[in-house]
């Protein structure tokens, strides 16, 4: 097996006289003194592998890798994925197996990379929402927010209220829609097939308003740099209203359906445990943070939009484990559905976006009658607008953590570079320490509690 | 957001940069962006770490290969690369960037991955993507390109759109 030198003195000191390691003094600490972060290493969790050597290696029998000596003729490496529904997307992980019980495993991805953030350096800043929408496209509204909000700060331009207002409501809409699809499909990884049924049913009513607003169900493009591209057509609280009524008693049939259910609570309770050190050391955001008993949420720490002028709760765990991240998950829902009842109640008169004629495009009337404003739009999208040079970090609280969005600019109209800080990317990092020492049963349960979204993974 | 650009001082008056843990510091607090060398980078992280930034957000890289005319504080001279590093303090409720300059001819970075695990993934992103070899990595391999790939589709003088989709192990054209 080739592993680096590095890892190897990790893991023979296991099997080895421990002074003999290079690893110093974390291999004699007992195991309640290590720091965490040393503790992630010593366990091995990640298996380190090439895969043309996973290839080898499995033809070859069994593994020798310096684990303690009677596993070492019982280790098996198999393949989880890349194409299995619960393995959301195409995600792949390589586990070595001991007997049942999983002891490292890596996971592989880039089977949907298509270089968005080359693609992002291509397009012009008003065209980067339609690229950036694509990447996690179960919340896609967060992937622009984050987008729209760092041009804005490198642009120096302050939207107007009714936009940011706007903002809130679709991306808390939003955050409704991203949940309900992860509480059908844990629901079916876990085989609460109904679950599925009720949870897309839901979701697909969720979407029903977005598509109300912004013309499409996924891939918006609706937040962009200056506001939004439309205002919210009429009626749009009549729908708003008809969810807010609708959706808290059907979250509690899930109540009833789930979270008090004894086979539920079973396959869920204690497995995949995450300490709040090791969250943090592995950078987790969002709900698997919040797992832990650490209360984090952007929109309360560190807010952006208006989260400030509305009232809400953050929700967090206690142990850490699969059914601390789904309790979470479900009672984000009821929390984002009083955001956007507050919303309702706030909702300001005015400009939908910034009247820059820099950044807007002219509204489409008066495009029929002055020349001028058939230049000015046609300029605006076949050469965007200048962004002046610098360089600017934005992040937002997405359903699955902080997004954030970097981006650099050399005073043309396209990034210079545009980076997505996706938080799936950096939440799938956690899945070897989940796993480790749990059963394979319970891989697909782990997996599905993480809720990675491999579009933006892969990006 | 009136801070729209916290790395450009001024380069007419040319003053010594503030500093902290004693390299460059420039911007307001909270939107601060420190400018290490690259030795002295796992010395800054480890002393923010005992500051309070617990967690790195985020780690890329920028190849500023045909955007050379950059700002930057006195003292820091540009190289072709810069290694972007965003770390967060929750108490402090703060994040601080870090800049370090990389060379062309040695693209080569300490790795963080002793004190922030999480960087494993974000290091090998930029290794991918890049070229930049992380000293101390446990597992440098590309993630999101294919094992056999050659070259580093991030940077600006890769050759793109001119390489077919390939497939591994597919058949190739008589």
């Amino acid at each position: 097996m080739t592993t680096t030198d590095d890892t190897m003195s990790g893991e023979e000191h296991l099997s080895e006289d421990p002074s003999l390691t290079s690893e110093g003094a974390q291999s004699l600490a007992p195991r309640d003194v290590t720091a965490a972060v040393e503790r992630m290493r010593e366990l091995g969790a990640v298996l380190r592998m090439a895969e043309s050597d996973a290839a080898g290696q499995v033809a070859d029998g069994p593994v020798d890798d310096g684990l303690d000596a009677a596993s070492i003729d019982e280790t098996m490496i198999i393949n989880l994925g890349p194409q299995h529904p619960s393995t959301h997307g195409v995600l792949r992980l390589m586990t070595e197996l001991q007997g049942e019980t999983v002891l490292r495993t890596k996971p592989i991805v880039g089977y949907l990379h298509t270089g968005m953030e080359w693609t992002g350096e291509e397009l012009t800043y008003l065209q980067g929402c339609t690229n950036v929408t694509r990447m996690d496209y179960a919340s896609p509204l967060f992937s622009e927010l984050a987008f729209s909000l760092t041009v804005e700060k490198l642009l120096g331009v302050e939207i107007p209220e009714r936009a940011t207002w706007i903002r809130m409501l679709m991306t808390e809409m939003n955050r409704i829609s991203s949940h309900l699809l992860f509480m059908a499909t844990n629901g079916m990884d876990l085989g609460a097939v109904s679950m599925m049924l009720y949870g897309w049913r839901e979701r697909e009513e969720t979407l029903r308003f977005l598509e109300r607003v912004t013309g499409l169900r996924m891939n918006h493009n609706y937040i962009r740099p200056g506001g939004v591209a439309a205002d919210l057509p009429d009626g749009w609280r009549d729908d708003v209203l008809r969810l807010l009524e609708m959706l808290p008693p059907r979250l509690d049939e899930y109540d009833t359906l789930l979270t008090g259910q004894p086979i539920w609570r079973e396959r869920l309770q204690g497995v995949g445990v995450l300490t709040a050190e090791a969250a943090i050391a592995l950078g987790a955001t969002g709900p698997i943070l919040r797992s832990t008993g650490y209360a984090w949420d952007l929109r309360r720490d560190m807010p952006y939009l208006a989260y400030d002028e509305v009232d809400f709760n953050v929700v967090v765990g206690t142990y850490g484990d699969c059914f601390d991240r789904y309790a979470i998950r479900l009672n984000e829902i009821r929390e984002s559905i009083d955001i956007v009842a507050q919303i309702l109640d706030r909702m300001p008169k005015g400009d939908y976006r910034v009247q820059d004629k820099k950044v807007t495009p002219p509204p489409r009337a008066r495009i029929n009658e002055s020349m001028e404003a058939l230049i000015h739009h046609f300029k605006i999208f076949t050469e965007g607008f200048k962004v002046p040079e610098g360089e600017a970090y934005c992040a937002v609280e997405s359903p699955r953590g902080e997004l954030g969005c970097y981006i650099v600019s050399d005073g043309s109209a396209h990034p210079y570079r545009m980076h997505i800080r996706g938080p799936s990317f950096v939440n799938l990092q956690t899945l070897p320490h989940l796993m480790h020492g749990g059963l394979i049963a319970d891989a697909v349960a782990v997996i599905s509690s993480v809720d990675p979204i491999m579009g933006e993974v892969d990006r | 957001m009136s801070d729209a650009d916290p790395a450009a001082p001024d380069p007419v008056e040319a003053v010594e940069p503030e500093r902290l843990h004693d390299v460059p510091v420039v911007g307001e607090a909270g939107a601060r962006v420190l400018f290490p060398a690259r030795d002295e980078l796992v010395a800054v992280v480890t002393a923010l770490f005992e500051d309070g930034f617990l967690m790195c957000l985020d780690l890329t890289a920028v190849d500023y290969l045909v955007h050379p005319g950059r700002s930057l504080p006195a003292g820091v001279s540009p190289e072709r690369f810069e290694l972007v590093v965003t770390l967060i303090s929750h108490r402090e409720r703060e994040r601080i960037r870090l800049r370090v300059q990389v060379p062309t001819d040695d693209p080569s970075v300490p790795s963080l991955f002793d004190l922030h695990p999480g960087t494993e993934a974000m290091e090998r992103e930029v290794f991918d993507m890049f070229g930049l070899t992380f000293t101390g990595h446990p597992d440098l391999t590309r993630i999101l390109m294919p094992e056999d790939w050659v070259g580093h589709p991030l940077r600006k003088d890769y050759d793109s759109g001119r390489i077919p989709v390939q497939f591994k192990g597919a058949p190739t054209a008589p």
